[in-house]
């Protein structure tokens, strides 16, 4: 497939980008911020981007959805970088739909999946227990009974983990890792909220005793491993989107910075150590366009994707949107440290979402052991 | 089955066909590739087998026009026919100057009759091309050239001096800039003009570099005389053309010797030198760096990739160029460092049969010079700022 947006891409781009710029500039995160809100995002935005369809775009038209695929998704979710638009659409409309589809059962996703579409329902994936990300060592266990399992044990860092409806959660079933359906209501559960640097919330949540019934669990019994993965990897791209509409934006704003600012009787921008810093940045983030665009075409061709692609393109987003935050911030100087000033918002979406599913060292290691090494 | 496909398949059987089994591997040594020209001497019958046969079926310049010796491909055949020559490994049938970089200069700018008389030879091979831009005084600031071009009616009169021609001693003609005009600006005086090297006047001297090898030569002229029909495009309009054909420059050796096919990855090395352990390389540090090196080469690729699809879309790829330079020449040094980091101690023998009289550590050397040739990287660096980001100054 060819690496450029079609025409219908591009209209779904634009749109996205008019919403956004329009109803949640940056300008709302931090309204959102200082108003106190414990949710962490808008409820009238996350209504009106499922009226746009933007929860129902990798949901199967059967259940209600666009079934546009991953390619549109990472298309929102970019210009939701380019805003940092807070909302639960990488946690639900594609972490949690990507695991539904990939192996829901057909009950499963037609009670569920309708609901993500309408926005009334999200979900949330937790699968880590350590600060680390080590999605394969799970203490977390579910004890196997005849008609029913009993969870126990802790995860943290649950992205959206204070509002789900229903958590995804890996848990050790004995002889391999099981993913089960969990009702955020169910007797047993046990959330605790926290802040994610001052812009954003998520949650440690404990599972004690919390019986579940058959029907919960989420694809087979001790094959959770691989779908995990799978999983993971989607939401590795769905993040790496977000980052380069975060990579896109600041380097523009510094950009044009650098032509506005005048030391020394001229622009700074004229100065060529700031031309070059400037100059590989610009290389840097075109690398990752054509990242971006192929790992989420991986996506839509191959069910389940590429692990090697997704790890790349994690690893190459992480390094360079942090790159570009941290350069902006530099070439604004003083102003860049004020809370006053948006760039500071960028650099820590950005430190965020490259903790989240996986840092770049963990994405290197990953990598060499795909390539054989 | 659509008309790529019997295309591709059509491609398939006749390379299957007709591409000679010694052909079939990547280079081996620099004296592997075949330059073509007068003087060419083949190393195989194979050798000239495979370019006899490519050139008639038009395919040592697929995209060009079939009237200039051309195999007429547009751009998707042009794919399926390198994804062909990748499957068998196929090295290509000739390396040249004049289809990497004087062809598409003379088929932008140059008159019919220029082109038939030079782009037939260039597609069979048959004449070695050089390229006279650097001057010992005009290095990144290229548009200072002083070689002077005085008009004598019907022809010029060229005196002056070249630096860092590629194989200036093996060359039978030479593109070269010289200035025609010296009271106009530095980039008002400029033309291009083509001449035969065997011009009474033409002289070469070798450069040695570090590598120990001399693939450059300084060019000497000393009343050579230059057809004024031998000039592309407008006198005093060079600069254009210099421009146009640097992009080209630079896309070739933005992929040299880094993307070809049939390179051996760099992981691969490491693992056969160093050895794993439960599939873990031994050094770690290495492997880490590795891994850095391996995926900004696949970042490289997939740009690359998309960046044709753009130009394919109607996006031009314009100042583009210099930033494929800057990274393709930035990753082939690192792609030697870690080469030389992985060969430890041997990668430091200079001579003998084991070390292939030093090949490792001359390519080595010879890398240095890929962020210098064509444009450095400081120089690539300052067109993207300038052209793309537009940033003042």
């Amino acid at each position: 497939m060819a690496l450029v947006l079609n025409e219908e891409q591009v209209m779904l781009r634009d749109a996205a980008r008019n919403f956004l710029q329009e109803r949640a500039p940056v300008s709302h995160l931090r309204e959102i911020r200082d108003s106190g809100n414990l949710k962490g995002f808008s409820s009238e935005i996350w209504t009106e981007m499922a009226d746009m369809g933007w929860t129902a775009i990798l949901v199967p038209e059967k259940h209600g959805g666009l079934e546009y695929g991953y390619s549109g998704l990472g298309i929102v979710l970019e210009e939701c970088g380019r805003t940092l638009t807070p909302s639960p659409l990488l946690s639900t409309a594609l972490t949690a739909v990507s695991a539904l589809t990939l192996t829901g059962s057909p009950e499963q996703c037609a009670t569920i999946l309708p609901d993500v579409v309408s926005g009334e329902l999200l979900l949330a994936l937790a699968c880590d227990e350590s600060a680390q990300h080590q999605p394969e060592r799970v203490a977390t266990e579910a004890e196997v009974l005849e008609h029913s399992f009993v969870l126990s044990g802790r995860k943290t860092a649950v992205v959206d983990g204070h509002v789900a409806n229903t958590y995804i959660v890996s848990a050790w079933t004995g002889n391999g890792i099981s993913l089960f359906l969990v009702p955020a209501d169910a007797k047993g559960v046990r959330v605790e909220r926290y802040p994610v640097l001052d812009i954003s919330v998520a949650a440690h949540v404990t599972f004690d005793q919390v019986e579940l019934a058959a029907d919960s669990l989420l694809g087979k019994l001790h094959g959770g491993q691989v779908i995990l993965d799978q999983v993971l990897d989607a939401a590795r791209i769905g993040a790496a989107a977000e980052m380069l509409g975060i990579a896109q934006e600041v380097f523009a704003r510094t950009l044009e910075y650098l032509k506005e600012r005048k030391q020394f009787g001229v622009p700074i921008g004229s100065f060529q150590s700031l031309q070059h810093r400037a100059a590989k940045l610009h290389g840097e983030i075109e690398m990752c366009k054509s990242l971006v665009l192929k790992a989420l075409q991986t996506l839509d061709d191959k069910p389940g994707g590429d692990a090697e692609i997704s790890s790349l393109t994690k690893a190459k987003l992480g390094v360079t949107a942090h790159h570009a935050a941290t350069e902006a911030i530099q070439m604004h100087g003083g102003i860049g440290m004020t809370d006053e000033f948006e760039i500071g918002f960028f650099l820590k979406r950005c430190q965020i979402l490259e903790t989240l599913y996986g840092d770049h060292h963990f994405h290197l290691d990953r990598f060499a052991k795909i390539r054989g090494y | 089955m659509t008309e790529l496909d019997s295309f591709r398949l059509e491609a398939r059987d006749w390379l299957e066909a007709n591409c000679p089994e010694a052909m079939r591997h990547p280079y081996r040594s620099e004296a592997d590739p075949c330059w073509g020209g007068r003087n060419c001497k083949f190393q195989s019958e194979d050798q000239r087998l495979w370019l006899q046969r490519m050139s008639q079926k038009g395919w040592t310049v697929p995209t060009w026009p079939t009237e200039f010796g051309g195999g007429g491909l547009n751009r998707e055949q042009n794919k399926i026919l390198k994804d062909e020559l990748a499957r068998i490994h196929a090295r290509p049938p000739l390396e040249s100057f004049g289809i990497s970089m004087l062809g598409p200069a003379l088929l932008k700018f140059g008159s019919e009759e220029l082109k038939k008389q030079h782009l037939p030879a260039i597609a069979r091979g048959e004449i070695r091309w050089a390229q006279g831009y650097s001057e010992p005084n005009a290095g990144s600031d290229l548009a200072s050239l002083q070689a002077r071009a005085d008009d004598h009616g019907d022809h010029f009169i060229l005196n002056g001096s070249k630096v860092w021609t590629s194989y200036g001693d093996l060359g039978d003609w030479m593109f070269c800039l010289v200035r025609t005009n010296f009271d106009a600006s530095k980039h008002q005086g400029i033309s291009f003009v083509l001449f035969d090297m065997a011009t009474p006047g033409v002289s070469t001297r070798p450069i040695k570099l570090i590598s120990g090898k001399s693939p450059f030569t300084e060019t000497i002229f000393k009343d050579v005389r230059v057809e004024k029909n031998q000039v592309i495009g407008e006198v005093n309009q060079g600069w254009t053309v210099a421009k146009y054909l640097l992009t080209h420059e630079r896309e070739m050796i933005a992929g040299s010797g880094l993307l070809r096919a049939g390179t051996i990855p760099v992981s691969k090395t490491a693992i056969h030198t160093l050895g794993t352990e439960n599939g873990i390389l031994h050094n770690t540090m290495l492997r880490g760096d590795i891994a850095q090196f391996e995926m900004d080469i696949r970042c490289l690729e997939l740009t690359i990739e998309r960046a044709r699809d753009e130009v394919k879309a109607g996006v031009s790829l314009g100042a583009a160029s210099s930033m494929f330079k800057y990274y393709g020449t930035e990753l082939n040094k690192r792609r030697n460092e870690l080469l030389m980091a992985i060969g430890g101690s041997e990668s430091l023998v200079w001579e003998g049969k084991d070390s292939h009289d030093g090949q490792l550590p001359k390519s080595w050397l010879r890398s240095k010079g890929n962020s210098i040739e064509g444009g450095t990287s400081e120089i690539q660096l300052n067109i993207v700022a300038k052209h793309i980001l537009g940033l003042p100054g």
